[in-house]
């Protein structure tokens, strides 16, 4: 009488099981391709497409000149965060100074926590690749740029819009997959 | 002549520990620009930040709370909220305050929102799923079995 009923129960949690089980082995195995990424770390910043926040810092150079957010504005600029004390800002210098050669866009350093004196002395050891350097010796401002450790770097449009962060050393194939790219399209949206 | 050896590696001793030590305080004056704890006025502001902490995850030592955490940034970021809250902030401001800057990855306890459903109710439904082949199972085997202990076996 329930010989059918019984064939169809256990094919169905077989199948559900069979399901489930798969799943998890989906997930398993994209957690662990994930977990291979160098970048795995790296937070999402929620400033991406919003305005970059408002600042008044005093440039690395000329302690007493200070410049505000609003001076930027008008055309895309690069923000990198660097500091004397970090290691990974080394491995990437020279990767940024060959871009900032190419002259495509301003190049600004942003020099985290560090004494002024042992950032000049890096520049100078090493080279200075940026066009200015805003100095944030207590690290608040670098709070509400959602900054936490260096090297960072920020792609800011004309407008003051953020439109790209990247968490760690850059290298070439980060700058020509997305980071030229988007000034493309940016330069062709104006 | 004897006397002169001394000196000279007097000279060079002094010389070559002044060289030895000269990274390492440079190096321990980068860490030590703010390490000094932070003043509490009253233990009632005192419990509210360590548990406004606890529940705001490191940014930077990603399975440490901002409580536990010694990086750098960590205290940076407790030096902020200490001052969000003696501006007057709630917590819940103080923590909209961080997600605007370093995004929902700083909260333990996510926003329930449509991207978070998954996380919160995904557990229950799972276990739903589980429950509801449990007794579908159980239903059919009970069906099953009504009729099969008829034999007078011995147990």
């Amino acid at each position: 009488m329930n010989a059918p009923a019984n064939r169809r129960g256990p094919g169905l949690a077989v199948i559900i099981g069979a399901l489930c089980f798969l799943g998890f082995l989906a997930l398993l195995f994209y957690g662990v391709r994930q977990s291979g990424r160098g970048d795995r770390e790296a937070l999402p910043s929620p400033l991406i497409d919003k305005p970059a926040p408002e600042f008044v810092l005093p440039l690395l150079h000329e302690p007493g000149r200070l410049v505000t957010s609003k001076e930027l504005l008008g055309t895309p600029y690069v923000l990198n965060v660097w500091g004397s004390w970090c290691p990974e800002c080394r491995v990437e210098h020279a990767v940024l100074t060959r871009f900032a050669l190419t002259k495509r866009v301003r190049v600004l350093g942003y020099n985290l926590k560090d004494e002024p004196a042992d950032a000049l002395r890096w520049l100078e050891q090493f080279g200075n690749p940026y066009m200015l350097v805003l100095a944030d010796r207590d690290g608040r401002a670098a709070i509400d740029w959602g900054i936490y450790g260096a090297p960072e770097t920020f792609l800011v449009d004309a407008q003051g819009i953020v439109r790209w962060k990247h968490v760690g050393a850059l290298d070439d194939a980060i700058i020509d997959d997305e980071l030229v790219p988007l000034l493309e399209q940016m330069e062709a949206g104006k | 002549m004897s006397r002169a050896a001394h000196w000279m590696l007097a000279c060079a001793l002094v010389f070559g520990l002044a060289f030895a030590l000269a990274p390492v305080r440079t190096a321990s004056a980068q860490a030590s620009t703010d390490v000094a704890p932070l003043q509490f006025h009253d233990a009632a502001e005192e419990t509210r930040f360590h548990a406004l902490t606890s529940e705001l995850r490191c940014v930077m030592c990603q399975n440490q709370s901002l409580a536990d955490s010694n990086a750098q940034i960590a205290h940076d970021l407790r030096r902020e909220v200490l001052d969000l809250m003696r501006q007057g902030k709630t917590d819940d401001e103080v923590v909209a305050f961080l997600v605007a800057r370093y995004g929902e990855f700083v909260r333990y306890k996510p926003a329930i929102e449509p991207s978070t459903w998954l996380l919160w109710f995904g557990p229950a439904l799972l276990l739903l799923g589980g429950g509801v082949v449990v007794a579908r199972i159980v239903r059919a085997r009970s069906r099953r079995e009504v009729p099969a202990p008829t034999e007078d076996q011995e147990w």
